[in-house]
């Protein structure tokens, strides 16, 4: 500062309009600063994620497979990939099947969550204290460990649940569990995926809700049983709206999480390559990478509609975060 | 009356603790059924009549999987450290680009600022599983352009892992910068102190719990993480991580169960860890505004 207010009082400069420059670039450097600081991420970003949802768009109207890989010209082809995908009848199966597997995880996991937020909140501390530790070992195990161990838990011939339910009498729970083979149809598997899912993502919920309750004043409590009114009556006037903001995010947050499931389908059913059980990650994967000629303008295709699907979903999130990023 | 009361106020009470009692199996006992297949022989592994604990307890199928050859020319060791460099280096450069980059959204009002942080929140929305094929094909041209493979090496893994981990740990950075005063830099700043010292000697170290939960988290994602690490190092078995080297215990005859729990648990111990440490920032950080206290 002091530098350019004495350049700028300087007479004998030998041109004229300089120091106006100079006061004009000061302020113009310090503009210059959170640009640089943004930059490098800026431009990891742009390069991973930014140009590949540019280069899924373009590969879903046009014909890309191994030859275009390797440099050929890649033809143009309108909308012919979405034309196919949506007049497909496997394509709506999948479709169907991942919105109500999804649906069917981000349910239980929100009921099951939130019932078991409470039950810490009333049970004493030292019992709270250890069925949190009990579900942060759940949370924690890696989602590959937690498939590996829900594939044996009900594999085929050594499983513990055939096993169990074997050893159980026939008239509560029927015959034929010795050999019984969940992983080969999607009505089997897809219980054992949404077990394995909610698993792992009910105690996030329930400390969640956990945090959420203890951040309820008492007196609102208090005030409510003065007024008359019951457990149920106190849930619905007083912690249910207070924690509204709290369950939408959650939701969305299980919705995006549990629609982009992969890891846990592909150990499950034993790769990518069984074409019953798929949902719309592992189809994307299916078709793009794992087909006879690898299809990758098709998978982008899926790939753009999933998209579009899970930011249509998450729009609602979106609109609230945004709104405080701005006000901070 | 009173009696009636108290008999009822029991029953609550058990329910409340056997309710409390299923919760905790059901999160608990999966976990357990790894350490105790990990733990068996593998004559008791593949039995009709499983026993809840073991009767013999072996470490052979530990001691297997940190010697034996999965594939040949690799070994847990090479898996591990491959899964190590990886991650640790996608979570340092991460933590010192979101540094910068929550400085910059925090500190300077600048034109394009919202922008950014819109640009941040769409992105992180966006499924990585979606972008896989354009991620692959994307990493393969630049890998050509470059002269150098980037698909079937840890490089590409590395920057793909950076650039995912950075929208959560900028927002997350982002906000423990905002929760340090601006009094307390101008203060400094009067003081005589320049904008370096002002960084390292106010800002750094109540930004630092802040960068260290952020970079937890990032940890754990890579650490985990299996799609990416899947399609990119199919053909290049020397650099798998150790997510993906999980599924070579599933044989094409048979799956050995005992050597997969093992090595299971050898892959959850530093998650375990990291997350005792980070379980709270990460309910509020994910959670950010919707829980107050």
């Amino acid at each position: 500062m002091t530098q350019t207010l004495e350049r700028a009082t300087t007479p004998d400069d030998p041109q004229g309009p300089r120091p106006r420059i100079r006061s004009k670039l000061v302020p113009r450097r310090r503009a210059l600063a959170p640009y640089l600081l943004i930059l490098p991420a800026l431009t990891a970003l742009a390069v991973v994620l930014l140009w590949p949802i540019v280069q899924m768009v373009w590969m879903s109207l046009h014909d890309y497979g191994l030859r275009q890989l390797q440099g050929q010209e890649a033809e143009w082809n309108g909308f012919a990939h979405y034309t196919a995908v949506l007049t497909d009848a496997r394509f709506w199966e999948i479709f169907r099947n991942t919105i109500g597997v999804c649906l069917a995880m981000v349910v239980v996991t929100m009921v099951l969550g939130t019932l078991v937020g409470i039950l810490l909140n009333k049970l004493p501390n030292w019992a709270s204290t250890i069925l949190g530790l009990g579900l942060m070992l759940a949370w924690a195990t890696p989602v590959i460990s937690a498939a590996i161990v829900y594939r044996w838990l009900f594999d085929t011939r050594y499983g513990l649940f055939n096993t169990i339910m074997s050893g159980l009498p026939d008239w509560l729970v029927g015959s034929g569990w010795e050999e019984f083979n969940w992983f080969n149809s999607p009505s089997t598997l897809f219980p054992i995926l949404i077990v394995t899912v909610v698993w792992q993502s009910f105690p996030f919920v329930a400390i969640s809700v956990l945090a959420g309750l203890k951040s309820i004043p008492g007196e609102l409590y208090e005030a409510a049983r003065m007024d008359g009114a019951g457990a149920w009556k106190s849930f619905w006037n007083v912690t249910a709206p207070m924690l509204r903001p709290l369950f939408a995010l959650l939701l969305i947050l299980q919705v995006i999480w549990d629609f982009r499931i992969f890891t846990q389908l592909f150990i499950l059913a034993g790769g990518v390559t069984n074409r019953e059980v798929a949902l719309l990650p592992v189809y994307i994967y299916q078709l793009g990478f794992a087909s006879t000629p690898p299809n990758y303008g098709m998978g982008s295709a899926i790939a753009v509609i999933m998209t579009v699907l899970v930011l249509a979903i998450t729009a609602y999130y979106l609109r609230v975060m945004i709104r405080q990023g701005e006000t901070r | 009356m009173n009696n009636v009361h108290r008999l009822r106020r029991t029953a609550g009470r058990v329910g409340l603790f056997a309710a409390a009692l299923a919760v905790l199996l059901f999160a608990v006992f999966p976990v357990y059924w790894v350490l105790a297949t990990a733990l068996r022989p593998t004559g008791e592994i593949f039995t009709r009549e499983p026993t809840l604990l073991p009767r013999t307890i072996t470490f052979e199928h530990f001691e297997r999987v940190l010697s034996g050859v999965l594939i040949p020319g690799t070994s847990f060791w090479s898996f591990l450290t491959n899964s190590l460099i990886v991650t640790l280096g996608a979570v340092a450069v991460a933590a010192l680009l979101s540094l910068l980059a929550a400085v910059g959204v925090a500190r300077y009002r600048f034109r394009l600022r919202s922008v950014f942080i819109v640009l941040l929140l769409v992105i992180q929305m966006v499924p990585v599983e979606a972008l896989i094929i354009s991620l692959f094909i994307n990493f393969f041209h630049l890998g050509r352009t470059l002269d150098m493979e980037l698909v079937n090496n840890l490089a590409g893994v590395f920057v793909v892992y950076v650039a995912v981990s950075l929208p959560i740990t900028i927002l997350m950075v982002r906000n423990f910068v905002n929760a340090v005063p601006k009094d307390l830099e101008e203060a400094a700043a009067i003081d005589g102190a320049g904008s370096w010292t002002i960084f390292w000697r106010i800002l750094m170290p109540l930004v630092a719990p802040g960068l260290a939960a952020a970079s937890i988290f990032a940890f754990i994602t890579c650490w985990n993480e299996f799609v990416v690490a899947f399609t990119f190092l199919q053909n290049n078995t020397g650099a798998y991580t150790l997510p993906i080297s999980l599924q070579y215990y599933f044989g094409a005859v048979s799956i050995e169960w005992g050597s997969i729990m093992a090595a299971s648990t050898l892959l959850t111990v530093p998650v375990m860890v990291f997350f005792l440490f980070v379980q709270r920032r990460m309910v509020s950080g994910l959670t950010m505004g919707a829980v107050k206290g």
